[in-house]
């Protein structure tokens, strides 16, 4: 019934990719660069702004791309017309996943605060520029270099965190590929999000909305881990059941900056600092929370000292008996976009194969590229599993299951794994031993550094 | 690493594009990455255990350098011929990146019959960048003392952590 329900494609969804790929084509290119066809496929997406209050800016930014003449305000209305084409999509997609599932939401309703000033330096802003100008296809090492050093003076900035965090892993990305082959495939997609959004972040475009504090039990569902050289996220989401207002769908969230040789499953030892949350998912126990506050979009803030080990809840059992009944929340208007989308879902039944889940007739990708090296959740273990707690994504023009807990009848007893199984270090004594080597890799740093600074 | 199999790669948002690397041995060679158009990175002395190279290799021209925390010229790089510095460098970098892409970066033409990337080098020497490299190491590790946060950071569904290769 799922899969079959998410065959449908969102009316209009087509185009407004299309009016999408002309603009991230143009940029893998370089609107600096820009011949007649490739200037004529911006067209759809000034059509597709017409009758909106963006109208005039981006029919005026797309002409000054085309006479040569490309302002910041110019970048800024197209990377706006991106961002409200995809957020559309997003919410012609998240409705679809909602009737599949049968997921109830809360319509956004919160005031929005004002957006605070950007953080980006004039540096930051005109490096953007230049890459845009540019394009991925034309920037040498010296241009992606430059990024680097933009970011550096943000990262010891707590204010401008968030797009300092965005920023390294897209520089990170673009030294990676330089210098870009003229045959290679680049990811246009991903790097023209990425430069979008840390364009309208660096412009103080996202505004934030405000808290209330949240009182209840947080029962955890799964773990979804994010990294890049220099960052770890663990994005826990759960099921808070508060007295008078039911259950609803909420996440919450730890990171920590990291070095790029620190990965696999020591990256945990990076998020020391949370305990509760770290004993939670490793030994599957609820969370007993006061006042931790709450997001319009079902963020909680996560504050170890509001939050409290509570019993033991297995995540399998919480999807199975409450996530049915579970409200979610609405995103945030200005974070909506596809790859946002990310659905808790307990699959059971079906017939796994390689990298599809048979649901009866229809199949669902299974996305293998989201098992973390930090838990124990493999491919293996997928292929063998019987059920699935995960998260329903899109990409691509795909639906997929991205698989946060499985149980599996691998050999003869049945294995359960889950993403965070590991938050306390390792289970198993082979991998235990390799994360306790692993493990001392910023001893090893530090005290290399420290040879240095003793000069 | 970088990858490109798949379908639809230029329209995924969440494709991989940086493949997070085995953990390697740090010791000998703490510090290393590709940047600004070289190779570069620290080395260990063998011999003291207090000094430190900094060690580069340029694109294209194949210049090297190697000098030591005391900003002193490495004695074995003479004549062009690679120090052991700047072979633990290449291992290294080959270790972290994969050899394809620091020959790619290093516009290195790989020798076809299996030899390692030095022998395909054609050095000479270049101006010293000790002191970058030195900075750019302790830039790197300043992220070690930023304390952690725990505001919604939206922009991270864009980087899903990856499978290692297992």
């Amino acid at each position: 019934m799922l899969a079959a329900a998410l065959g449908a494609r969102p009316a209009g969804l087509g185009e407004a990719l299309a009016a999408v790929d002309g603009l991230d084509d143009a940029l893998g290119h370089g609107l600096a660069h820009l011949d007649q066809a490739r200037a004529a496929r911006l067209e759809p997406l000034a059509a597709a702004c017409a009758g909106s209050p963006l109208a005039g800016r981006v029919a005026d930014a797309v002409a000054g791309i085309v006479a040569g003449t490309v302002t910041d305000d110019h970048l800024t209305a197209l990377a706006g017309a991106r961002s409200a084409l995809l957020g559309a999509a997003h919410d012609a997609l998240l409705a679809e996943a909602d009737a599949a599932l049968g997921r109830a939401r809360e319509p956004w309703s919160a005031a929005t605060v004002p957006a605070r000033p950007g953080h980006l330096p004039a540096a930051g802003r005109s490096w953007l520029r230049e890459l845009a100008l540019t394009g991925w296809r034309r920037a040498g090492a010296e241009l992606v270099g430059s990024g680097g050093r933009t970011v550096q003076a943000l990262i010891a900035e707590p204010a401008a965190r968030r797009l300092a965090v965005l920023l390294e892993g897209f520089a990170a990305e673009l030294r990676a590929a330089a210098p870009v082959a003229p045959a290679a495939r680049i990811p246009a997609r991903r790097w023209a999000d990425l430069w979008a959004r840390a364009l309208l972040l660096g412009r103080g475009g996202l505004a934030t909305a405000g808290t209330v504090d949240a009182d209840g039990r947080l029962l955890l569902l799964g773990a979804d881990l994010h990294e890049h050289p220099t960052v770890v996220h663990a994005q826990v989401h759960g099921l808070l059941e508060s007295p008078g207002r039911g259950v609803r769908l909420v996440r919450t969230a730890v990171a920590a900056a990291k070095v790029d040789a620190v990965s696999g499953p020591s990256v945990w030892r990076r998020l020391a600092a949370f305990p509760v949350l770290r004993a939670a998912l490793a030994r599957h126990r609820a969370i007993e929370v006061s006042g931790l506050p709450l997001t319009p979009g079902g963020d909680l803030i996560w504050q170890e000292s509001r939050a409290a080990l509570g019993g033991p809840a297995d995540p399998f059992v919480t999807a199975r008996v409450r996530l049915a009944a579970a409200v979610a929340a609405a995103p945030p208007p200005l974070d909506r976009h596809p790859v946002a989308i990310a659905e808790p879902v307990l699959l059971e039944g079906y017939a796994a194969g390689q990298s599809t889940f048979d649901l009866g007739g229809a199949e669902i990708a299974v996305d293998l590229d989201r098992l973390p090296a930090a838990g124990p959740l493999t491919p293996a273990l997928v292929a063998a599993s019987t059920s699935c707690l995960g998260l329903l994504r899109w990409d691509a023009g795909c639906w997929a299951v991205q698989p946060l807990a499985v149980r599996a009848a691998a050999g003869r007893r049945p294995v359960t794994a889950h993403t965070g199984d590991w938050a306390l270090g390792p289970t198993g004594a082979r991998a235990a031993g390799a994360e306790a080597a692993a493990g001392t890799v910023v001893d090893v740093l530090r005290e290399r550094a420290g040879r240095l600074l003793r000069q | 690493m970088v990858t490109e199999d798949g379908v639809a790669y230029e329209r995924r948002s969440a494709v991989p594009v940086i493949i997070p690397v085995r953990p390697r041995k740090l010791a000998e060679v703490p510090f290393v990455e590709l940047a600004e158009g070289r190779l570069q990175g620290v080395v260990s002395s063998r011999s003291d255990p207090r000094r430190l190279y900094a060690s580069s290799i340029t694109a294209r021209r194949h210049g090297l350098s190697c000098h030591t925390n005391n900003n002193r010229p490495c004695g074995s790089l003479g004549g062009g011929q690679p120090c052991k510095h700047i072979g633990a460098l290449i291992d290294a970098a080959v270790a972290r990146y994969g050899l394809a892409r620091v020959a790619h970066h290093l516009e290195a033409d790989l020798p076809e019959d299996g030899a390692d990337l030095g022998s395909g080098l054609r050095p000479g020497t270049a101006p010293d960048r000790a002191a970058e490299v030195f900075s750019s190491f302790l830039r790197h590790l300043a992220h070690l003392d930023l304390p952690p946060s725990t505001e919604p950071l939206p922009e991270l569904q864009w980087f899903p952590a990856a499978a290692a290769v297992r």
